[in-house]
């Protein structure tokens, strides 16, 4: 009877441990199963490296094939596409052996952008372009629109005497609110 | 009276749908507008020079009304990847997935397979910040060195892409001066994360991209 008693009480409180074990469903007292807060596979639907390269590269049907080939893949499959588009958009480009400010004709410009990953420095200065560092990163201030413009439009001379000086500077030359100079660095929400 | 505001609400839409057809803002039709739709990316040399920043936004184009209401996605993950070695092939993540609030980071860590499809490793380092609310002072989250942040902030991106689209569209020459930056008075979903540079390599240069991969 006293022996019966006992374990009916053991009983009831191992079962009571296994449900407040339960009931603390972070996993922590149940050795066994663990729940995986995040299970399952994450499919892509968009990518990005280098500011604005699939909007003025891209043509409008390869867009979605694009934002879903992986970096390794895409300089083989679109560098002829961004090719025709660089020379079909930019007169900086109509001649044979014209090249950008970089030093890089229309085949190699190209080939460096349809592979699009951003290239960062771990050593310095980190910046898209700031006279003097080329692709070591993107800061926030950056004037990347004005930067790729140049490339594209500017021609040899770009720098400082573009072919095509209308197309070589949007005129906006930075964001509308301040940057912060600690973490997280964005300015606040309008 | 009616007929001008017609009017004026087709020309706005207009002007949206040159936005969003061109801007790599909102630069493809499967993402166009949607919750997954990255808008920029950057990475830079952190206030200690010792790190490494990373900054991904999502959600362009968020007027200050809509952006209180604004939410990350629980079904779509932000993945960092980062190129050690130059070949193209991320040797590491850092997964960023929102839920019940919060955002949770896992990593740096080595994936064990690369590419399109990405599953969670969650015995990777794991992190987690409160998301920012909008109009509150940001919420700051550290751990084993890196910094994390997540929700609506100014969207740093700075363009006359008005003017863009009327060059490409052959309707403009040139660019104005002064230009007029289409992206003033707009809001992102950002993702801040701040991590020592010893978690991604050591000297030299990697190549870095951002993705966005949504749950199947």
């Amino acid at each position: 009877m006293k022996l019966k008693t006992k374990i009916y009480s053991a009983i009831l409180v191992l079962t009571t441990f296994v449900f407040v074990g339960c009931s603390d469903n972070d996993g922590d007292s149940i050795p066994v199963i663990i729940e995986k807060d995040f299970p399952g596979t994450y499919v892509q639907v968009d990518q990005m490296g280098r500011p604005a390269v699939n909007t003025v590269f891209v043509s409008g049907a390869s867009k979605d094939a694009f934002n879903t080939t992986t970096p390794s893949n895409q300089g083989a499959m679109f560098q002829s596409m961004f090719e025709a588009n660089l020379t079909g958009l930019s007169p900086a480009y109509a001649n044979p052996g014209d090249k950008n400010a970089l030093g890089l004709d229309a085949a190699t410009f190209t080939g460096l952008l349809a592979t699009d990953v951003l290239n960062v420095s771990l050593d310095g200065k980190t910046t898209f372009f700031d006279g003097t560092n080329v692709l070591t990163g993107r800061a926030l201030a950056d004037d990347v629109i004005t930067v790729e413009l140049i490339l594209i439009f500017g021609g040899e001379d770009g720098l400082t005497n573009s072919e095509n000086p209308t197309l070589s500077n949007d005129n906006v030359d930075a964001n509308d609110k301040e940057f912060l100079t600690s973490f997280p660095y964005l300015a606040s929400p309008w | 009276m009616k007929k001008s505001k017609i009017l004026l609400g087709t020309i706005f839409i207009a002007i949206i749908g040159l936005i969003t057809v061109a801007a790599d803002h909102i630069d493809a039709p499967a993402t166009q507008g949607t919750s997954a739709d990255i808008t920029d990316f950057y990475a830079f040399q952190g206030e200690d020079t010792n790190n490494l920043v990373f900054v991904a936004n999502v959600q362009g184009l968020l007027s200050p009304s809509a952006t209180a209401s604004a939410n990350f996605d629980s079904n779509v993950m932000i993945e960092f990847n980062i190129d050690t070695d130059n070949d193209n092939f991320e040797n590491l993540v850092i997964q960023a997935i929102p839920k019940d609030g919060k955002m949770y980071f896992y990593g740096p860590y080595a994936p064990t397979s690369v590419g399109l499809n990405s599953t969670v490793f969650e015995d990777a380092v794991k992190s987690e910040v409160a998301i920012t609310a909008y109009g509150s002072e940001p919420v700051i989250a550290t751990n084993e060195g890196m910094k994390f942040f997540a929700g609506p902030r100014d969207d740093p991106f700075f363009m006359d892409f008005a003017q863009y689209g009327a060059i490409i569209g052959g309707n403009a020459s040139g660019f104005n001066n002064p230009g007029s930056d289409t992206f003033a008075g707009t809001n992102v979903m950002s993702i801040v994360v701040e991590v020592p540079k010893s978690m991604v390599g050591t000297s030299g240069t990697i190549n870095t991209w951002v993705e966005s991969k949504r749950k199947q």
